[in-house]
């Protein structure tokens, strides 16, 4: 048994590092200098870079935390210091479903509440990828106010400031550094999302750079997908590269988001 | 607040608004209905709803053996130094794009099995019904193999979780009175936190289900249902995935957003009772 447990402890690391290993085998001698600064080639032609997937995938993955941050920040305050009990555990269970939704489904919710009459867009993907960013920030941030020790609250409420300004002024700088790390996570998440952009943002203009978010912007996890079945070699090589540079953002965000969250605890645990 | 409820309940209600032609059509005999034709506009989820069960539960079965026992290793026999590294390592697993995980499963792990392990399992496996065939470089075996990476660290992180909140005066008393280890996680540990873990193997199924990206990628997209475990098949992700773009009737479309009505049922009760579980989980062994 003991065998058995570590064994399985062993195998998960291997395939991490396999996958990774094969990334990296085969992105890096995709990237180059081009590749960073093409776009994709016209149709039927070989050649191109991923330019205007990097950009398209900043703008989008950035516009999607413009949105949710507000809302989970807010949502996560009223959980922990307005909400009555029964409320509070209500609200944390609908974000756990919602973190649950397959997220297909949220883009086919978008497609047809966006997409229909419009056409696609830059917005229409980054609402669905805020989706899907919105129960991992108001989650993390939760647990974070929620280590905010007491005596703090109570200190300001007895030199008789207000709920509100108690908020603002000491609850929210205390746990500022645990909502960075909460938002570097989600962001790194939502940015190798493919599910939700592929039907609200998808048909783009592959050899332009577009900055414009009311258009179809082209993304790495869509440029991947859409190349990783192309016969063509030369798609397959710049599927790779893609795929190199969207894992080295996912997996740097996800560690530093963690190395940074287990400080923030420290921190707030010793101020206790 | 308002903006949850607003996002939950229009979610729910504009899916199941875009299913309705689809489902005033079929009703629920689109559950067993066998035919998906585009050309005669006859759509039934019988093949896809076997085909996401099937990968689901083989990727299950697999997989919550590997993440328990992964929870019991970082628990009770790491060392101290490896526990944080490796559970951190772990989680990654799960951070690794599904489009990426696809990728590599349609061009290094696809072709590996159809050169290897395919050959062999025929060979050595075959008598068995289902194990019989030829080898695919894409069908039910990647994509089975592919949910169980996604899904081992889920079920992983939260076995871990709970195991490691079982209080230690009961470990300790186990193995004051004589247990070996091995006895004290099956007898004391294990028990404890069993609904827990059912949970976690609950929100694991659910992940399984509802991946669409790599599925797609490895699964083959097949309209025939598959005649074994290696040959191309198709789920109701995956189909959705597939099609819902380019869908060439109305009737088609809304089929296609039933199966979605289908998804999102199957992950809100599914959720909805795992996260019950772990909660209530939680309050006994009284951690937050």
């Amino acid at each position: 048994m003991e065998g058995f447990a570590t064994a399985a402890a062993l195998l998960a690391v291997a395939v991490l590092a396999i996958v990774l290993i094969s990334v990296a085998r085969k992105g890096f001698p995709a990237l180059n200098l081009d590749l960073f600064t093409q776009n994709a080639a016209p149709f039927g032609q070989s050649g191109g870079g991923i330019e205007n997937a990097i950009i398209g995938t900043v703008i989008i993955v950035l516009i999607a935390a413009a949105i949710s941050l507000p809302v989970g920040v807010l949502l996560a305050i009223f959980n922990t210091e307005f909400a009555p009990q029964r409320l509070a555990e209500a609200i944390r269970l609908t974000l756990n479903v919602l973190a649950g939704v397959p997220t297909i489904v949220i883009g086919v919710f978008i497609f047809s509440l966006i997409v229909v009459g419009r056409g696609q867009s830059g917005i229409a993907g980054a609402l669905g990828l805020s989706i899907i960013m919105l129960p991992l920030i108001a989650r993390a941030t939760e647990e974070v106010l929620l280590l905010v020790p007491s005596t703090l609250r109570e200190g300001s409420m007895a030199l008789g400031a207000s709920r509100t300004r108690t908020v603002l002024t000491v609850i929210l700088p205390t746990a500022v550094g645990g909502i960075v790390t909460a938002t570097i996570v989600a962001v790194a998440r939502a940015a190798g999302e493919t599910a939700p952009l592929l039907f609200t943002c998808s048909i783009f203009v592959a050899t332009a750079v577009t900055t414009d978010p009311r258009q179809a912007m082209a993304t790495l996890p869509i440029v991947i997908f859409s190349s990783s079945e192309s016969p063509d070699p030369h798609a397959q090589q710049v599927a790779w590269a893609a795929a190199l540079v969207l894992i080295a953002v996912v997996l740097i965000g996800s560690i530093v988001g963690r190395l940074l969250s287990a400080k923030t605890r420290r921190q707030i645990e010793r101020a206790r | 607040m308002l903006v949850l409820a607003l996002v939950m309940v229009l979610l729910v209600w504009n899916v199941v608004d875009q299913a309705r032609p689809s489902i005033s059509e079929f009703g629920v005999g689109f559950l067993t209905g066998t035919e998906w034709n585009a050309v005669t506009d006859k759509f039934g989820a019988l093949d896809l709803i076997c085909g996401t069960l099937a990968t689901s539960l083989i990727a299950l079965l697999i997989a919550v053996p590997i993440a328990i026992a992964i929870a019991l290793f970082l628990t009770e026999l790491a060392p101290a130094v490896l526990r944080t590294p490796v559970g951190m390592l772990v989680e990654l697993l799960a951070a690794i794009p599904s489009v990426v995980l696809g990728l590599w499963g349609i061009v290094v792990m696809g072709p590996f099995l159809n050169d290897h392990v395919e050959p062999w399992m025929i060979s050595h496996l075959g008598f068995i019904p289902f194990l019989d065939g030829y080898p695919s470089p894409v069908g039910l075996l990647p994509a089975c193999l592919i949910l169980t990476i996604m899904i081992v660290p889920i079920v992983a992180s939260i076995s871990r979780e709970l195991l490691s909140s079982v209080p230690s005066d009961l470990k300790a008393g186990a193995m004051a009175l004589g247990a070996t280890r091995w006895e004290m996680v099956r007898r004391v540990a294990l028990p404890q936190v069993g609904a827990g873990l059912v949970a976690g193997t609950m929100l694991g199924f659910a992940r399984a289900v509802g991946e669409a990206i790599a599925v797609t990628q490895v699964i083959g997209g097949s309209l025939v249902r598959p005649q074994n475990l290696y040959a191309p098949a198709d789920t109701m992700a995956g189909r959705l995935a597939a099609q819902y773009s380019g869908a060439a009737t109305a009737l088609q479309k809304a089929s296609l957003a039933y199966l979605a009505v289908i998804l999102l049922v199957i992950s809100l009760i599914t959720n909805l009772i795992a996260n019950l579980i772990v909660r209530r989980m939680r309050r006994r062994l009284g951690t937050p």
